[in-house]
C-alpha cells in the first residue's frame, strides 16, 4: 500500500532549503553582527566594575565636562562619569528586558493556550481582553499603568508586561487552533491521549519555535518601552544609572550633547542587536508562521 | 457592506467602553486613600469630614456603581480635574489635542510616502543590494528610541546648524490663526495668513521627521513583506504574460492589493506616532497632548494621565475604524460580502 | 508556408541548491498556424517550463539555450522590452486555475482592456466595446454587466471563459493554455475545450494545450508531443500517437487512462514516479520505469527517430514497433 507519494512529500522541504541557500550569504551577516552585539553587551554588564573607571553614582569634581581622555563620554550635571553610568546601565536594562519578556511570554502563552484549547466563551473573553490592550498604543497604556502603580522601576516592568502579553496570547492561540485541527493531534487522541496530555506534550514543540522568535524580536521593544517610561520619569528613579533616565537628563541639558547621546546609543545598539537576530530567525521560520508573528 | 460597517462600528464602540473600564480600574489601583490625599492630615482624623467627602464623590457606593458614574461622566465629556492645572482635564485636552493630531497626520503622511516607496523598492530588488541596505535602514528605524532621536535631531538641526525651527508651533511673536480646526496650517490658510501658514508648516518638519523614523522603518518592512507575498501569486504572472510594462504590473497588480495590508498597519503606525508624540513633544516644546502627558506623568497627575490615555485610545480606535472602512474602498471582496 | 512557432533544441536550466539543473532538455517541436498542439506529460516533465521559456517568464535565475522562432523572430534572444511587445499581443497565456490567475481586486473590464489599450492603443470606450464583444464570444451571459463585476462573482467555468477572453483580447496568433481545464468540473471541461476548438477555427489561432490529461488531448488536438524528464518522448499526429504509441511511456500513460468498456481492471498505472528536478537519470530518462528497458537504455541517450509520417519517438529499441 502506497499512501504517500514520495515526490510530493519531498518537494516543499527541498524548495525551502533552496530558498534558504539563495538568501543565506547575505542574511547571516546581520544575525552575526546582532549576536556579537548581544554578547558584547552581556559581557559589559557582567564586567561592569572592571570596565567602568568610576562608580555609577560617584560625583567627581568637574560637572558638565565634554568628553576627553579622562572622561571618555564626559560628565553630567552632577559631575558623574557618563561612560561609567552607560556601562552600569546595562546591568539594569538587559536583565529587566529579558525578565519582562519571559513574564510576558509565559503569561501570553498560558492565556493563548487556554483560549485556543477550550474555545467558546473562555476564548471570547480572553481575546476581547487582548483586543482591549491592543486598543491602546503601547506606551500610553504602560504610562497609565506605571503611573497608577507608582513610579518605580518594578512597576514599570509590570506595566510593560501588561502591554506585551496579548501578542503572545494571539500567536499561541492561533498555533494551538491550527495544531488542534491537524492530523497528528487527531491521531494522538485516537491513540487514547487525554486532552491535557495532548496539549502539553504534542503541541509544545510546534509552538515553541515561533514563540521564541517573537520573544527575541520583543526584547528590543521591551528595552524601548522600559527606557521610554524611565525617560518620562515613571521607571527608574534618580540617581539610578538607567539609560532612558539618562537621556532625559540629556534633554534637560541639551546643549551638552554627550549627556544624552551616549546612553541613547546604548539603547539603540541593544535594540538593534536583538532586532537583527530576531529578524533573521523569523526568516528561518516557514512563511506562514512568520506571517502570524508579523500580524 | 452595511453589515460590515455596522459590525466594525459596534466593535469600536465596545472597545471605547472597554478603555473607560481599564482607566477606571487603573484609578482604583492607586495605593492610598483618595480621601486622605485630598483632605489632608487633619481632616482625616474627623470621621464626619471623611464620610462627607466620600459621599460627595460617590466613594461610599459599590464599585460597579462608581464605574457607571464615571462612565456617565466620561460620556458627558467630564474627565475629572487636573491636580496640576486645577482645570477640567477635558478642557485641557481640547486645547492640546489638535496640535498633536496635526503633527501625527503630518508624520503619518510622510511615513507612508517614504515607507511604502522604500518597501516597494526593497521588494522589487529582493536580495540584491538595495534590498539589503534598506533592510538595515528599516531595522535601524524601528530600533531607535524616539525620544533620543528627538534630542539628537534637535541638537543638530536646530541648535548646532539652525536648519529648522526648534520649538513651538509658530515663530516667536507670531499670533495663532483664528481657531477653526485647531490645525495651524489649515487655519492660517483659511484665514489667508500665508506667512503664518508657512511658519506653522516649517515648525512641523522637525518633530514629524523624528516621529517618522520609527514608522518609516515599520511600514517599509511591512510593505516589502506584503509585496513579496503578492508577487508570488498567479495573477501577477498572468499580468506579466499580458505584456504590460513592469511599472503597471507593480503598481496596479501588486501594490494595490498590498495596500490593503499596508493600510492596516498604517492604523497601528498612527498609534505609535501618538505614543512617540508623548515622548518627544516636550523636547520640541510642542504644545500638544504629548507635552501635557509628559508634564502629567512627571508630576503624577493621575486624572490627567488617565484622560490622555482615554483620549489617545479613542483617537486610535477611530483611526483604526477609518482604516477598516478604507478596506471596503480598496478591496471589492469586502464590499461584496 | 513555415510554422508559426519553431522550437529548436530548447534547454532550460533552473537554479537550485545543487546548482543549475536542466528542467527542459534539448526539446524541438513546431506549431503551425491554426492548429491545436498538445504538450503532454506528468508534473515535472518540463512542459510548463517550456511554455514559460517561450513567454520569457522563467524565474529570475533561470537560463536558456536553443532557439524559439515565432513569426520569424527568436523569442529567446529578445530583449525584455521586445518580449513585452510580443507577450499578450501575439502570444497569450491561459493558466490552470482561473480563481488565482484573475486578479481578485480588479474589475473584469480593467483586466480585459488594460493590455488592449497598451498594445493596440485603444481608447477607453473602444476597448470597452471590444471587451463586450469578447465576453460575448466566450459566451458570458450579459457581457455589459459582467464588465463591471469582479472575478469572485463568477463560477469557475465562467472565470476560465473570462481568462480566455483576456488572453484573446489583442487577437494573438498563439495561445499557450497551461492545464486549462484541470481545475474545472468535468462537465465544464468539455465546454472550455469546445470553446478553444471553435476559437481556433474562427480566429485562425494556434493553441498549445499543456496537460497531463491524455483525455483532453484526444478531444481537441491535431498533434501531440509527450514529454518526460524534461525531454521529448514522442511527437506526432494525434491519431498516430494515441492509437499506435511507439514510446513505452506514451503507452503507459494510455494504459493508465480509464476505458469506458474496460472497468477498473483495465487501469494500469505506470509504476514508480517521474524524476524530480536534478534527479533525471543518465541515458533514457524513462529507463528505471520502463518494462522494455535494455542495458543500453541506461547509458545511451536516445535521440528521436522517425517512426511514421511526421511521427517521431525517442526510443530506438522501438519495442512497440511491431505491436501495431
Amino acid at each position: 500500500m502506497t499512501v504517500t507519494d514520495p515526490a510530493r512529500v519531498d518537494l516543499p522541504v527541498s524548495t525551502r532549503r533552496d530558498r534558504a541557500a539563495v538568501r543565506s550569504p547575505w542574511r547571516q551577516p546581520l544575525a552575526i553582527v546582532g549576536a556579537a552585539l548581544v554578547v558584547l553587551w552581556v559581557l559589559v554588564a557582567l564586567l561592569a566594575p572592571l570596565l567602568a573607571p568610576h562608580g555609577p553614582l560617584d560625583q567627581l569634581a568637574p560637572k558638565l565636562q565634554a568628553p576627553s581622555g579622562e572622561y571618555l563620554f564626559g560628565t553630567d550635571e552632577l559631575g558623574r562619569d557618563v561612560f561609567s553610568r552607560v556601562v552600569y546601565g546595562s546591568r539594569i536594562s538587559l536583565p529587566l528586558a529579558c525578565l519582562l519578556v519571559v513574564l510576558a511570554t509565559v503569561l501570553g502563552a498560558v492565556v493563548g493556550t487556554i483560549a485556543g484549547f477550550f474555545g467558546g466563551w473562555v476564548d471570547s473573553i480572553l481575546m476581547r481582553l487582548a483586543d482591549l490592550v491592543f486598543a491602546f498604543p503601547g506606551i500610553i497604556l504602560a504610562m497609565a499603568v506605571a503611573a497608577a502603580l507608582g513610579p518605580q522601576l518594578r512597576n514599570a516592568v509590570l506595566a510593560v508586561v501588561v502591554v506585551s502579553w496579548p501578542s503572545y496570547a494571539r500567536l499561541v492561540r492561533g498555533l494551538v487552533l491550527s495544531a488542534r485541527n491537524s492530523e497528528y493531534v487527531a491521531a494522538s487522541r485516537l491513540l487514547g491521549s487525554s486532552a491535557l496530555r495532548t496539549m502539553l506534550v504534542d503541541l509544545r514543540p510546534n509552538i515553541a519555535g515561533p514563540v521564541l522568535v517573537m520573544a527575541a524580536l520583543d526584547v528590543g521593544n521591551a528595552v524601548l518601552l522600559l527606557s521610554g517610561l524611565s525617560f518620562l520619569g515613571l521607571g527608574a528613579q534618580p540617581p539610578a544609572a538607567e539609560w532612558g533616565a539618562m537621556v532625559a537628563a540629556g534633554a534637560a541639558n541639551f546643549d551638552r550633547w554627550w549627556i544624552g547621546l551616549f546612553p541613547g546609543l546604548a539603547i539603540l545598539t541593544v535594540v538593534l542587536a536583538f532586532n537583527f537576530v530576531g529578524d533573521t530567525l523569523r526568516d528561518a521560520l516557514d512563511p506562514r508562521t512568520a506571517r502570524a508573528i508579523r500580524d | 457592506m452595511l453589515r460590515f460597517l455596522a459590525r466594525r462600528i459596534g466593535a469600536a464602540a465596545l472597545l471605547c467602553v472597554g478603555i473607560t473600564l481599564v482607566s477606571f480600574i487603573l484609578t482604583q489601583l492607586v495605593p492610598g486613600d483618595p480621601a486622605a490625599a485630598n483632605l489632608g492630615q487633619r481632616a482625616i482624623a474627623d470621621p464626619a469630614a471623611v464620610d462627607a467627602f466620600r459621599s460627595k464623590y460617590g466613594l461610599d457606593k459599590p464599585l460597579p456603581v462608581q464605574y457607571l458614574t464615571y462612565l456617565g461622566n466620561v460620556l458627558r465629556g467630564n474627565l475629572g480635574e487636573s491636580q496640576q492645572s486645577h482645570r477640567a482635564v477635558a478642557q485641557d485636552l481640547a486645547e492640546y489635542v489638535p496640535a498633536t493630531i496635526e503633527l501625527a497626520l503630518f508624520a503619518i503622511v510622510l511615513s507612508l510616502l517614504v515607507g511604502v516607496a522604500f518597501g516597494v523598492l526593497a521588494a522589487i530588488t529582493r536580495d540584491r543590494w538595495p534590498d539589503q541596505v534598506l533592510r538595515v535602514v528599516s531595522l535601524g528605524g524601528v530600533s531607535m528610541p524616539t525620544f533620543w532621536v528627538a534630542l539628537v535631531a534637535f541638537y543638530l538641526l536646530f541648535f548646532k546648524f539652525g536648519l529648522l525651527p526648534g520649538g513651538g508651533r509658530l515663530d516667536p511673536g507670531m499670533n495663532a490663526p483664528p481657531h477653526v480646526t485647531g490645525f495651524y496650517t489649515v487655519d492660517a490658510a483659511l484665514a489667508g495668513q500665508w506667512d503664518v501658514c508657512s511658519s506653522a508648516a516649517l515648525h512641523l518638519v522637525l518633530p514629524s521627521l523624528v516621529l517618522a523614523v520609527y514608522t518609516v522603518g515599520m511600514l517599509m518592512r511591512f510593505t516589502r513583506a506584503s509585496m513579496l507575498e503578492i508577487l508570488g501569486n498567479d495573477y501577477v504572472r498572468a499580468a506579466r504574460a499580458k505584456g504590460l510594462p513592469e511599472r503597471v504590473v507593480i503598481v496596479r497588480h501588486v501594490l494595490r492589493p498590498a495596500l490593503v495590508a499596508i493600510i492596516t498597519v498604517a492604523g497601528v503606525a498612527f498609534g505609535s506616532l501618538l505614543s512617540g508624540a508623548v515622548l518627544v513633544e516636550n523636547i520640541f516644546s510642542w504644545p500638544g497632548l504629548g507635552q501635557y502627558a509628559y508634564r502629567s506623568a512627571v508630576n503624577l497627575d493621575l486624572p490627567a494621565i488617565m484622560g490622555v490615555s482615554v483620549v489617545v485610545a479613542a483617537v486610535y480606535i477611530v483611526m483604526n475604524l477609518l482604516v477598516d472602512l478604507l478596506y471596503g474602498v480598496i478591496d471589492p471582496r469586502i464590499r461584496l460580502t | 508556408m513555415g510554422a508559426l512557432l519553431e522550437v529548436e533544441n530548447l534547454t532550460v536550466w533552473l537554479a537550485t541548491r545543487r546548482g543549475p539543473q536542466k528542467a527542459v532538455d534539448d526539446v524541438s517541436f513546431h506549431v503551425d498556424a491554426g492548429e491545436i498542439f498538445g504538450l503532454a506529460g506528468e508534473s515535472g516533465s518540463g512542459k510548463t517550463m517550456t511554455a514559460m521559456a517561450l513567454l520569457g517568464l522563467l524565474p529570475h535565475a533561470a537560463r536558456t539555450s536553443g532557439r524559439a522562432v515565432f513569426d520569424g523572430r527568436d523569442l529567446l534572444s529578445m530583449s525584455a522590452k521586445q518580449l513585452r511587445s510580443v507577450r499578450g499581443r501575439h502570444i497569450a497565456m491561459v493558466s490552470q486555475d482561473p480563481s488565482t490567475s484573475l486578479h481578485p481586486m480588479l474589475t473584469v473590464e480593467t483586466q480585459l482592456t488594460e493590455h488592449m489599450r497598451h498594445h493596440l492603443g485603444l481608447g477607453r470606450s473602444e476597448a470597452r466595446g471590444r471587451a463586450t464583444e469578447l465576453l460575448a464570444t466566450v459566451r458570458i451571459p450579459d457581457p455589459e454587466r459582467a464588465l463591471s463585476a469582479h472575478p469572485a462573482q463568477f463560477s469557475g467555468g465562467m472565470r476560465q471563459r473570462i481568462a480566455i477572453a483576456v488572453a484573446l483580447a489583442c487577437q494573438p496568433r498563439l495561445l499557450l493554455a497551461d492545464e486549462p481545464t484541470t481545475a474545472l468540473d468535468v462537465t465544464v471541461q468539455a465546454g472550455i475545450l469546445r470553446l478553444l476548438d471553435r476559437l481556433r477555427r474562427e480566429q485562425d489561432l494556434a493553441v498549445v494545450v499543456i496537460t497531463h490529461d491524455l483525455g483532453v488531448m484526444s478531444a481537441v488536438t491535431d498533434r501531440i508531443c509527450v514529454m518526460y524528464g524534461g525531454r521529448l518522448a514522442e511527437t506526432g499526429p494525434r491519431q498516430d500517437v494515441l492509437n499506435q504509441p511507439r514510446h513505452p511511456y506514451t503507452r503507459g500513460l494510455l494504459d493508465a487512462l480509464p476505458h469506458p468498456e474496460g472497468g477498473a481492471a483495465a487501469l494500469r498505472p505506470v509504476p514508480g514516479s517521474p524524476p524530480p528536478l536534478g534527479r533525471v537519470p543518465e541515458g533514457c530518462p524513462f529507463h528505471p520505469r520502463c518494462g522494455f528497458a535494455l542495458p543500453s537504455c541506461r547509458t545511451e541517450r536516445p535521440a528521436p527517430v522517425l517512426v511514421g509520417e511526421a511521427h517521431t519517438s525517442a526510443c530506438p529499441p522501438d519495442p512497440l514497433g511491431g505491436a501495431a
